[in-house]
């Protein structure tokens, strides 16, 4: 494998500053606009994230910035725009500002969460209803679905959970970043996100089926069967070009072939010195 | 106003992915043989030493002080490993204990939150438990992973070949005992999972859905949806509440406390919010604080959480610990290069491992799309600053494409929102359609390969190589596993393997010993002195818990007032 590339005469050195100079933040603005941040006006550029807008303002944050990629929810922002009466929810490291922005950052909710012991549980139709009975509250305003910042439709997860379909609340809720929006905006108080999570963990504990193929292995493990083959390995480290080569061999092989079962990988150089 | 885009790129992009688009029935036919683009050895050589931006010269420096003083390091790290301490020890009432516990968690991240359950199973009543984090429990790099975990589970693998892959991906630099816990540990902890009711991706009998990550020689990445690292985080996080494992947020550690006897006996902790301190005392003390992409290594911009900021390697050093590997840094190939607003953020190796081709500005493949991390970086850097062969966006970040529309084509109608929705609904928030279109990319900082050096046991060693008996690490935090370079899905891996195993050692400590002996900052006084010698500027101090945001404009104008302080 391998076809000879060709060789480039280059200073590396130059191309580092190069790409620390094409990542830093271009120094003249083209475009600004006008956000409030709890109501206090604030000129910055266009094209910022919410997040590296207030930044640039000069906030420095402790609560509200997490993972700045959209996963972790610590940056649930109400805002509205100006002209409008509608509140807008948004993930402040995923969405751009916009010219008059009124922004106020949420960066806790105060929802309860039900504890439970996931070994003890035996799920039924009722047990998300036993363990969050204000889910029966909901009235269908479809306001959690409007607040989601991820899309998720919440409010029939919500539907789901009464009917105690398990399976389709996991499906339904498994993209929730868990940042609190539906709760705080639920008129019937429903703790939508941690009730998601408490189905999500009874599905994949109690109705995806187990791996065949976990359990073998874990026994093959128990029986000391790799022992063996490991201590080959130790001993042929000492010979660093031959065990270079063996690596080199296991990974072009199983890149062809994968599906070949392979005991002991020292079979691959047997006869060979 | 702004520039004009069109579903969401601009029209000069638009001119590269219309050659894109020429070249991608060709490529689909031809995707076997991508293989051949894979490099030897030499090659990989040739490539690395010249765009790979550990091996450009520029970037690294001696230590000057510490247990690990002559070794070659970033200079970021250097500038935090060599500064002041942030805290006066003088300030701190030792004898003033704020929580005295059996086990002190510094992290609430995965290592963290694994470490805390496996000591609460090994019998350490949760009230005794204490973890200590930075922002919110579970804010932290383990809930962003996206790819996956390997496990060698399926028939025709083994922990054998996924330790040879360890191995081989590591440069053989890594530590074996190690690599063994870690592949030997893989099938485990994918069975605490199952049990723990994480919801992986399985086919109707059960099986994992598993692929190919870069550099292994079988499929074996496990993943939930391209929402693994979370999907893992929330249940175990729900897992330790269930538990009332107590966490204390915002409070980070600041410094280890060390003992007269030469132990650690715990840390001062810092509340952001009061400026209060805290002291914990703990019988045994686990550092789980993660990685160091926050420091922008070589001014790159990162995947990372804002906490990683490296203060783990800060405290530990100063302790006396002794650091690995740190002068390999890991940049991920594919980090978003276009629009601004997502600069650095991960592309899951995932759209690479279902199918789609990496291309340059002309449509053209120019390298196999799975080599290991540094070698396939280092070919994209090559090809965007070696041979201007790349797309440059309106801000000056150069990139090339990932062919991602081949994977609809390959795995069938729908296969994005399926696998891949994170990435799906990212790029949809800025106006592209990645099913349509493909997207531009270029390497991103993601991880820090080595770190405080630990034995199987998770205990941390000191300066002459033999472990502290009341002090384990896990996690990023920890150097040894990934040798100079990790493969994809070996570090939630790491985490739980060795999270797990510094609780299990902690449980042992706690069940055989009585308390810590007198506590002192003694470590910290002798490090100043250290500091003091080599003429290091005031003003630079750490662990520095936070990058530093904030528009130059303001900067230039703030001032502190002596009130209200
Ligand atoms: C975007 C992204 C994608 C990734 N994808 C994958 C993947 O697909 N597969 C894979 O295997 N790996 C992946 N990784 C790597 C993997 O997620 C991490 O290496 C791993 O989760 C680290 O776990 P950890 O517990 O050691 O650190 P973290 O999860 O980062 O936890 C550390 C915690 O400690 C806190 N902390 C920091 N400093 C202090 C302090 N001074 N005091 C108290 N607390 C502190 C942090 O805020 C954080 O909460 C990815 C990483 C990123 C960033
Ligand atoms: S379901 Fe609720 S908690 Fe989850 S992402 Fe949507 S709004 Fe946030
Ligand atoms: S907001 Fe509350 S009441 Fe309204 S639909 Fe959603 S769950 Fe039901
Ligand atoms: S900071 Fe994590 S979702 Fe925005």
């Amino acid at each position: 494998m391998g076809k000879k590339i060709e060789i480039l005469d280059v200073d590396s050195r130059q191309i580092m500053d190069d790409i620390k100079k094409a990542a830093s933040p271009p120094e003249e603005v083209e475009h600004w606009v006008t956000i409030y941040v709890m109501g206090k006006p604030y000129q910055v550029p266009a094209g910022l994230t919410i997040m590296k807008a207030l930044e640039y303002a000069g906030y420095r944050f402790i609560r509200g910035s997490g993972c700045r990629a959209g996963f972790c929810g610590a940056c649930a922002t109400v805002y509205r725009k100006k002209g409008e009466y509608r509140f807008r929810t948004a993930l402040a490291c995923q969405t751009t500002v916009e010219d008059g922005m009124y922004l106020s950052q949420i960066p806790f909710v105060p929802a309860n969460k039900a504890t439970y012991d996931i070994d003890k549980i035996e799920p039924s139709p009722t047990t998300l209803l036993e363990y969050y009975p204000e889910i029966a509250r909901c009235v269908s305003c479809n306001t959690c679905t409007k607040a989601c910042p991820q899309e998720l439709d919440v409010m029939y997860y919500i539907q789901y959970a009464i009917r105690g379909d398990i399976k389709k609340v996991a499906e339904l809720s498994f993209d929730c970043i868990q940042c609190g929006l539906c709760t705080l905006r639920c008129p019937a108080e429903i703790q939508h996100y941690h009730m998601a999570q408490f189905a999500r963990r009874l599905y994949g504990k109690y109705y995806q089926p187990k791996s065949k193929w976990l359990e073998r292995r874990l026994k093959e493990i128990d029986s000391g069967m790799y022992e063996k083959p490991f201590e080959n390995l130790a001993k042929l480290r000492e010979n660093p070009e031959k065990f270079k080569s063996l690596y080199y061999k296991i990974l072009h092989e199983g890149m062809e072939k994968e599906e070949k079962r392979i005991e002991d990988p020292l079979e691959f150089i047997k006869g060979e010195d | 106003m702004t520039l004009k885009l069109i579903r969401g790129y601009p029209e000069y992009m638009r001119e590269s992915i219309e050659m894109v688009e020429k070249t991608r029935d060709q490529r689909i036919k031809e995707k076997e043989k991508e293989k051949e683009l894979a490099l030897t050895a030499e090659e990989r050589e040739e490539v690395l030493n010249k765009f790979h931006p550990d091996y450009a010269p520029g970037g690294k420096r001696e230590l000057r002080v510490g247990v690990n003083q002559g070794e070659i390091v970033p200079n970021e790290v250097a500038d935090i490993l060599e500064a002041w301490p942030a805290l006066n020890p003088d300030e701190v009432d030792l004898n003033d204990i704020d929580y005295d516990v059996d086990v002190l968690i510094i992290g609430g991240g995965g290592a963290g939150t694994v470490a805390a359950l496996w000591a609460n199973y090994e019998g350490v009543p949760a009230e005794n438990i204490l973890i200590a984090t930075k922002l919110r429990h579970g804010d932290a790099n383990s809930m962003m992973a996206q790819g996956g975990i390997q496990a060698a589970d399926r028939p025709w693998d083994s922990p054998i070949i996924h330790y040879m892959d360890v191995l081989g991906g590591g440069h053989f630099a890594n530590k074996h005992e190690l690599v063994k816990a870690l592949t030997e540990d893989a099938p485990k902890i994918i069975k605490w999972h199952e049990e723990l009711g994480v919801m992986y991706d399985k086919d109707e009998k059960g099986n994992f859905i598993e692929r190919w990550g870069g550099g292994t020689s079988r499929k074996r990445l496990h993943s939930a949806k391209d929402y693994t690292g979370m999907e893992i985080m929330r249940v175990i996080r729900d897992e330790a509440r269930n538990r009332e494992i107590p966490v204390l947020e915002f409070s980070p550690a600041v410094e280890l406390i060390t003992t007269e006897d030469g132990e650690i006996g715990g840390a001062i902790l810092w509340n952001m919010e009061t400026k209060e301190y805290y002291v914990v005392r703990a019988k045994s003390t686990i550092l789980a604080t993660g990685g160091w992409g926050r420091l922008h290594i070589r001014g790159f911009p990162t995947t990372n959480h804002y906490g990683a900021t490296a203060d783990g390697l800060v405290m530990a050093y100063r302790a006396g610990a002794r650091l690995r590997d740190l002068e390999s840094v890991q940049y991920h190939p594919t980090g978003a290069a276009y629009p601004e607003q997502i600069v650095g953020l991960l592309i899951t190796e995932k759209v690479r491992g279902m199918g789609a081709t990496p291309v340059n500005k002309y449509g053209e493949r120019f390298v196999f799309p799975l080599e290991p991390r540094d070698v396939e970086a280092a070919m994209f850097i090559r090809e965007c600053f070696g041979k201007g062969n790349c797309v440059q966006t309106p801000t000056g970040m150069r990139g090339i494409w990932l062919d991602s529309p081949m994977i609809e084509e390959l795995q069938g109608e729908g296969a994005i929102r399926k696998n891949l929705d994170a990435m799906y609904r990212m790029y949809k928030r800025f106006g592209i359609d990645m099913t349509k279109d493909p997207i531009l990319v270029f390497p991103t900082l993601h991880y820090q390969n080595g770190g405080v050096e630990i034995n199987a046991n998770a205990q941390v060693l000191k300066g002459d190589g033999s472990p502290y008996p009341r002090f384990f690490a896990g996690g990023e935090v920890e150097g040894g596993v990934h040798g100079k370079n990790r493969l994809m899905g070996n570090s939630l891996l790491d985490y739980n393997v060795f999270g797990r195993r510094a609780g299990i050692s902690a449980a042992k400590v706690v069940r055989n010993s009585s308390k810590p002996g007198k506590l002192t900052l003694k470590h910290v006084k002798i490090f100043t002195e250290e500091v003091k010698k080599i003429n290091v500027p005031p003003e630079r101090r750490s662990p520095i818990l936070l990058p530093d945001y904030r528009g130059k404009r303001v900067l230039a104008r703030k001032i502190d007032l002596p009130v209200m302080q």
